[in-house]
């Protein structure tokens, strides 16, 4: 029938964020042992203390074995042939965002983000991170006013040792997973944020991460703290170049919230999906956790997942203060040969803790979906409530969506609710859209942007605007 | 403005339609009456253009233009409309939105500006009048939870705001209570004009005690075996398909 035609022609759109800036790089040579680590930490003149972390999540990794529990499939990754340090050569030490070179300006231009403060409209601080190193941090001085650091991790790690020292590794141990310990062994940069006690951040703040350098691995390490009764909402975007091979990307991000501090954050996460037929595209294995440290404290992840070869994340929230509040707002598209593997985990420790799961999946072509989500309810978490709800769409008939709830519950005051439905977009829905004079791309966008309205309404307005678009265009080509 | 020359139509190679012979003109209202399986339904969504059936011979020509040739959204651009007997839901999309995205689109075509959300509004609440449409239904999902009975309403009222030139009823009394009947019927009544036809398909004779067409047809087994005018309803409801598909065997 032409429907399925029209459909497939309506999901295959190329990746517009595909090119390759050529720059001079500054790369160690491939493969991994502790010389390699040495070597990273002394580019980054880092204190001994991390050294000595990196090494001994080293020599933990090397224990370790790569989890294969996953839904998701993939050939053996040769870690030894993996560049673990690339970094865009500085012709000197940067004073402001005007020496930075021009080409990686233009690149961050080219994929919509301006780092130049005079033409950025809306108040969103950039840190562009640029394969292993951050490039340029916008607005630094205007937040520094109100007491809130933003910055690169290595300059947080020189600059705030000591805060890096007490929350590093603090909410994610470098013995948690496999990529989690390879991460902290060899993490390259990142962002860093502190919002001190009883501060409002006015802006948004947002790292865009860009992988360029072929071959190399990122691993680049968020960590955010909000101080007591602070506040920040923070976004997260990232694109690569189209690749045949497949390039790894192992990120570990961690919040801490202190008493009353809430912190959203929001990731559109769009590296390079590979071709239609599977060929290359990112692996994206990224360990997320947030720490509801304080009473009455709030972490909120919302994401919108449609690029990678692969992804397996899952956004967590511990809740240890009484009181605390944890919410994960997810919509995952897999298209072509794309496999997701992501959901969450809200760990009930404190007393009336409650947690909210909204799940969207979205399977086109032959991409396989899946939800993973665990609600564990510890002894002492009275009163705890959980509601989770996961919805699949299915668009064709070669896709699969999955669901693995996990519910542990230790506690009998606790109250656990969870929904599920799968549903699969006619070409009845379509059909009608069109006889009422829309396109079958602007019918299957209306269908799909319906679908997620939940998840899209908890992101900061504009980007909301740009996910319903990355939406459309990840579907480009898949409908059946 | 319409006409179906010789059309014949399968559908997972089962003939449907066998050679539907019809000419519609500007403002008239035509009938398609028959027994179930006839092929009614078949012609309404062959005319709005939805997939999965087979042209095996004849034409269509809408306003001179090859119809079968456009898609269905190319067909609704040029006023076609079919209020479904089945309504679809969108879960999560608003009425009001896909409703004046449909709209704009329409007028994009016609080389109209797109209308604003106050024009658009005011003319909502004009058209939702035409169908006593509860106002809250707008801000609801599209067919979502809507009630049988609110889905035909809603389809009717969809037909007002997209003000087409022809609109295909496809058994929209299926389903209705009396009350529900009339006020869907008033709403077409109400649409009525020289400029616009419509082609209304049912099974039974009382939806055409409210809307009062000017054709009546009746189709059995995909071929059109009797036309007359609107007394010729009334015939069949006394009598039964069974008298026709008696006089066919006669022909």
């Amino acid at each position: 029938m032409a429907s399925a035609n029209t459909f497939e022609e309506f999901t295959q759109q190329e990746y517009k964020y595909g090119f390759v800036t050529d720059i001079e790089a500054d790369t160690v040579p491939p493969g991994l042992n502790e010389d390699v680590i040495r070597l990273i930490s002394t580019k980054k003149n880092e204190p001994e203390w991390l050294l000595k972390w990196r090494l001994r999540a080293y020599r933990k990794w090397l224990t370790m074995e790569e989890p294969t529990w996953h839904n998701v499939h993939y050939p053996p990754i040769n870690y030894q042939d993996i560049i673990y340090y690339s970094a865009p050569k500085p012709k000197k030490v940067l004073q402001s965002l005007d020496e930075v070179d021009p080409e990686l300006l233009s690149t961050f231009e080219k994929l919509g983000i301006s780092l130049d403060e005079q033409k950025r409209l809306t108040g969103v601080a950039v840190d562009a991170v640029f394969d292993s190193v951050s490039v340029a941090t916008t607005f630094k001085e205007k937040l520094s006013e109100l007491g809130i650091i933003f910055c690169s991790f290595s300059e947080a790690v020189q600059n705030h040792p000591e805060l890096v020292r007490q929350y590093l590794g603090s909410v994610v141990p470098y013995t948690d997973n496999y990529f989690a310990a390879l991460n902290s062994a060899v993490f390259s940069d990142g962002s860093f944020c502190y919002i001190p006690k009883g501060v409002r951040c006015p802006m948004e703040l947002s790292t865009y991460f860009r992988i360029n350098a072929e071959n190399t691995g990122q691993f680049e390490r968020t960590l955010l703290i909000a101080d007591e009764g602070g506040y920040v909402s923070y976004l997260e975007g990232c694109t690569a170049p189209m690749r045949d091979e497949n390039q790894l990307h192992a990120a570990v991000v961690e919040l801490v919230a202190l008493n009353h501090a809430q912190i959203k954050y929001s990731t559109v996460q769009n590296w390079y999906p590979g071709d239609k037929d599977g060929v290359g595209g990112i692996y994206n294995f990224v360990t997320k956790r947030g720490k509801c440290a304080g009473e009455g404290s709030k972490i909120s992840w919302t994401q919108v997942e449609t690029g990678s070869a692969i992804t397996w994340k899952y956004p967590s929230c511990i809740l240890q203060g009484d009181n605390s509040v944890g919410e994960f707002y997810s919509v995952a598209v897999v298209n072509n040969m794309q496999q997701a593997d992501t959901g969450t985990k809200m760990i009930h420790v404190g007393k009336n803790t409650k947690s909210t799961i909204v799940s969207k999946g979205i399977s086109a072509g032959r991409g396989q979906n899946t939800y993973r989500g665990l609600v564990k309810v510890l002894k002492n978490a009275e009163g705890a409530r959980n509601f989770s709800q996961c919805d699949s769409l299915l668009i064709g008939d070669r896709c699969g969506a999955h669901t693995f709830p996990y519910i542990e519950v230790r506690n009998n005051t606790a109250t656990v609710e969870h929904e599920a439905s799968t549903s699969k977009i006619g070409e009845d829905q379509v059909f009608y859209c069109n006889q009422r004079g829309l396109s079958t791309e602007d019918a299957v966008n209306m269908i799909v942007n319906g679908f997620c309205k939940e998840v899209f309404r908890e992101l900061p307005m504009e980007f909301a605007v740009e996910a319903q678009k990355l939406l459309g265009i990840s579907l480009e080509g898949s409908v059946g | 403005m319409l006409e179906i020359k010789n059309l014949h139509a399968k559908i997972d190679n089962n003939e449907i339609l066998k050679g539907v012979n019809l000419r519609i003109n500007k403002g008239e209202v035509h009938a398609i009456m028959g027994p179930n399986g006839s092929g009614k339904s078949t012609l309404a969504n062959i005319l709005a253009g939805r997939e999965g059936y087979e042209i095996t011979e004849g034409e269509v020509f809408y306003n001179g233009e090859n119809l079968l040739e456009l898609s269905p959204e190319e067909r609704a651009w040029r006023g076609i409309f079919l209020a479904f007997q089945y309504p679809i839901e969108i879960p999560g999309v608003s009425n009001t939105y896909f409703l004046k995205t449909a709209l704009n689109s329409i007028r994009k075509y016609r080389e109209e500006p797109p209308l604003d959300a106050l024009d658009f509004l005011a003319l909502v609440k004009e058209k939702a009048r035409l169908v006593e449409l509860d106002q809250t239904l707008m801000n609801r999902p599209v067919n979502d939870g809507f009630s049988g009975g609110e889905k035909k309403r809603n389809e009717i009222f969809q037909m007002a705001v997209l003000s087409p030139q022809l609109g295909i009823l496809d058994e929209t009394d299926s389903g209705l209570d009396i009350d529900a009947l009339r006020i869907v019927a008033n709403g077409v009544n109400a649409l009525r004009s020289p400029e616009r036809s419509f082609i209304v398909v049912t099974h039974y004779q009382r939806l055409l005690n409210y809307i009062v067409p000017d054709y009546v047809h009746v189709l059995v087994d995909g071929r059109i075996v009797m036309s007359g005018e609107k007394d010729l309803a009334f015939q069949l409801e006394e009598k039964g398909y069974s008298w026709v598909e008696n006089q066919d065997a006669l022909v």
